[in-house]
């Protein structure tokens, strides 16, 4: 029974969207890039380098914002690698990608301990507040759950809107899904392959960079060594559970995050009969079983991973 | 404006070239961060050679620390020549070690030429067994194999966590979570007195010349580059599609297990669940260095193995941290692809306008 109310508490549900959160950057990106054509591999290690970049630029004295910025222009800078490699010059995504993933992850690891050669206990910084609701704090139930929530949180929700919308409905949105379907199409129509891939990319992979910065930021408050522990890959899977469309990714991502919460709770509800592995496992499991449950019917862009080079027919 | 045209065929310089240059070009690079960190440069790279091939006991370190990379640069390079993504091996090293330290700690009594192969056999079964689950994946589902592995990865690593705190935790470790030691018999001798270098290298060498028999002289290794090639052209041509992607899993998945069980019963003698620092991953960057070619391989994995044992000499001799060998290893990645690009391309530069 207690595994049940578990539900009804507003706080696990507060942190299912907390644990949600960075997936839902992270997940938007990757459906992103894969929309216009190129698996971004990187995410793993864009993860990590948002997380640091935004962390150490606020412990070094900028404002929180400025610090998402930063985390947000650092992943742009890795997303641009990867875009340069894998779009103009045509390499192996599925290798770029572990690349950049290798690359971005050192040169966080090495940045880290550089700053702090001999530090024992991560240092910390103010982090992000949950957000002032006002009155809407007093809805039952959702009142609770929502106030828990910080500004990054809200940002996630807004770039699923913002995401959708310029997908379905602009000249832009249509042209980045084109690339990723047909870019012989869109080169008749006298637009760069080239330059669409990579802007896709690019921005991708910045908005991936600002969910591992949320884990710093708000979720956290410090950054450690490991603390991604595979949410990028999550991400990729889950990609395609949402068949690359942001609603559904937001829906993926609240699931998965709902099912993390849960599995903490269950912990300490077992009272430490079954061992913990067996818990942190699940997350895993469940992104696996998420991927098999789509992958059967799963639409994958027709041109993805291929790459487009000027003229080709 | 630059255009990019195919050679006809790669001379065998140049695809010496790509490797060599990337890696020159990645220690070069190393300067960067050396100064970022406030090093002495000069200094830096003299302890980063003197650590890795200045004396008889830096040499063996860097042979000990390649043999595990051997083995997991192997697995990338037999799979991804068949295009089965496998970036699994972390997780299939791990399998590898399991399965070494359930046979090798005692439950099993037999002399060393029956324990040590029943030892290595378990190990190359677990990685393979392991890299099952993916495949079928692959094959029932659709699921793409790259995020499954990876996501395994973190599976197995739980999964070993747990079965050292349990089962497998040794009663006289006082609470440390690690496996009981491995019984004499099962200990891979080792090569050079009182170095760590053991006889895991020598299998590692000949799993090496035996995967570039089979890939270049037999029917097998033949469907195998054929359906890395073209899938469609090989399925058009009568390769049995699932069978070759079963045996290339096989190989993989066994070559990274073997990883663990010679890293279990030739360098450590026990189990912990940070066995490995990341040779799963580092094998991919192996394989690449080595152009996919299984005797590549060899140098490739001496190369990586320098560059790690030569940063944790440097790390501990001017304090800067050994991570810097994880940058190193990633650049030369990217410097290899890269690199690899200008070997198969032929770089023209081209009035605009003008015909090509």
């Amino acid at each position: 029974m207690e595994a049940l109310e578990i539900l009804l508490q507003p706080s696990f549900w507060a942190a299912a969207i907390r644990i949600a959160t960075p997936l839902i950057f992270g997940v938007l990106g990757a459906l992103l890039c894969e929309r216009a054509g190129v698996l971004n591999l990187g995410i793993e290690g864009i993860f990590v380098a948002g997380a640091m970049a935004g962390w150490l630029s606020v412990y070094l004295g900028l404002p929180l914002w400025g610090g998402v910025a930063v985390a947000a222009l650092t992943g742009a800078a890795f997303g641009l690698l990867h875009a340069v490699l894998t779009v103009p010059l045509g390499l192996s995504q599925h290798v770029t990608g572990i690349g950049v993933t290798l690359l971005a992850t050192s040169m966080s690891y090495f940045g880290y301990r550089v700053a702090f050669p001999n530090v024992t206990s991560p240092p910390r910084i103010e982090a992000f507040r949950p957000l002032d609701l006002g009155p809407l704090r007093e809805i039952p139930f959702v009142g609770p759950i929502l106030a828990q929530q910080t500004a990054l949180t809200w940002l996630a929700f807004a770039c699923v809107a913002v995401v959708g919308l310029v997908l379905a409905r602009t000249q832009l949105g249509l042209a980045v899904r084109a690339v990723g379907d047909n870019p012989a199409a869109v080169e008749s129509q006298g637009l760069s392959v080239t330059a669409i891939r990579m802007g896709a990319v690019v921005a991708g992979s910045a908005l991936m960079a600002v969910g591992g910065a949320f884990l710093t930021m708000s979720a956290f408050n410090a950054f450690f060594f490991g603390m991604i522990s595979g949410r990028g890959w999550v991400c990729i899977a889950l990609t395609v559970f949402a068949s690359w469309r942001p609603g559904k990714a937001l829906v993926g991502a609240l699931l998965f995050g709902a099912f993390d919460a849960y599995q903490l709770r269950l912990q300490t509800v077992s009272g430490g009969v079954v061992p913990s592995q067996i818990f942190l496992m699940l997350p895993y499991v469940f992104s696996i079983a998420a991927l098999l449950v789509a992958a059967r019917r799963a639409d994958y862009p027709r041109a993805l991973m291929q790459p487009y080079f000027k003229g080709q027919r | 404006m630059i255009r990019f045209v195919r050679r006809e065929a790669v001379p065998f310089w140049l695809s010496l070239a790509a490797p060599v240059g990337a890696g020159l070009a990645a220690l070069l690079l190393t300067a960067v961060p050396l100064a970022i960190s406030g090093a002495p440069i000069g200094r830096g790279f003299a302890l980063l050679f003197e650590g890795s091939v200045g004396s008889v006991f830096a040499l063996t370190e860097t042979m000990a620390r390649a043999t595990p990379l051997i083995f997991t640069g192997l697995a990338a390079a037999v799979a991804f020549r068949a295009k089965l993504w496998n970036i699994g091996a972390e997780g299939q090293l791990y399998a590898g070690a399991l399965a070494a330290v359930v046979v090798g700690t005692g439950a099993i009594a037999a002399p060393p030429f029956v324990l040590v192969p029943l030892v290595l056999l378990a190990g190359a079964a677990a990685g393979a067994g392991l890299l099952m689950g993916p495949v079928f994946f692959k094959s029932r589902f659709g699921a793409d194999e790259v995020v499954t592995t990876l996501l395994m990865n973190f599976i197995v690593i739980l999964f070993v966590q747990m079965m050292l705190e349990g089962p497998l935790k040794d009663p006289l470790s006082l609470g440390w979570p690690q496996s009981e030691p491995m019984v004499d018999e099962a200990v891979l001798p080792k090569l050079v007195d009182r170095m760590r270098v053991h006889a895991g290298l020598l299998v590692a060498i000949a799993c090496a010349i035996a995967s570039h028999v089979l890939l270049e002289r037999t029917l097998w290794g033949f469907q195998i580059r054929a359906v890395g090639e073209s899938a469609a052209a090989a399925r058009y041509a009568g390769v049995p599609m699932g069978g070759t992607l079963l045996r290339v899993a096989l190989l993989s998945g066994g070559f990274a297990g073997l990883a663990g069980a010679c890293e279990v019963a030739g360098l450590k003698g026990y189990l912990t669940a940070d066995l490995s620092p990341g040779y799963g991953y580092a094998g991919i960057v192996v394989a690449m260095l080595a152009g996919l070619s299984p005797l590549g391989v060899i140098p490739a994995a001496l190369f990586v193995a320098g560059v790690f044992v030569g940063a944790d000499t440097m790390s501990r001799s001017i304090g800067v941290s050994n991570y810097l060998a994880d940058l190193v290893v990633a650049m030369s990645l990217l410097c290899v692809i890269v690199g690899g690009l200008f070997a198969r391309y032929e770089v023209r530069f081209v009035r605009r306008g003008a015909q090509a």
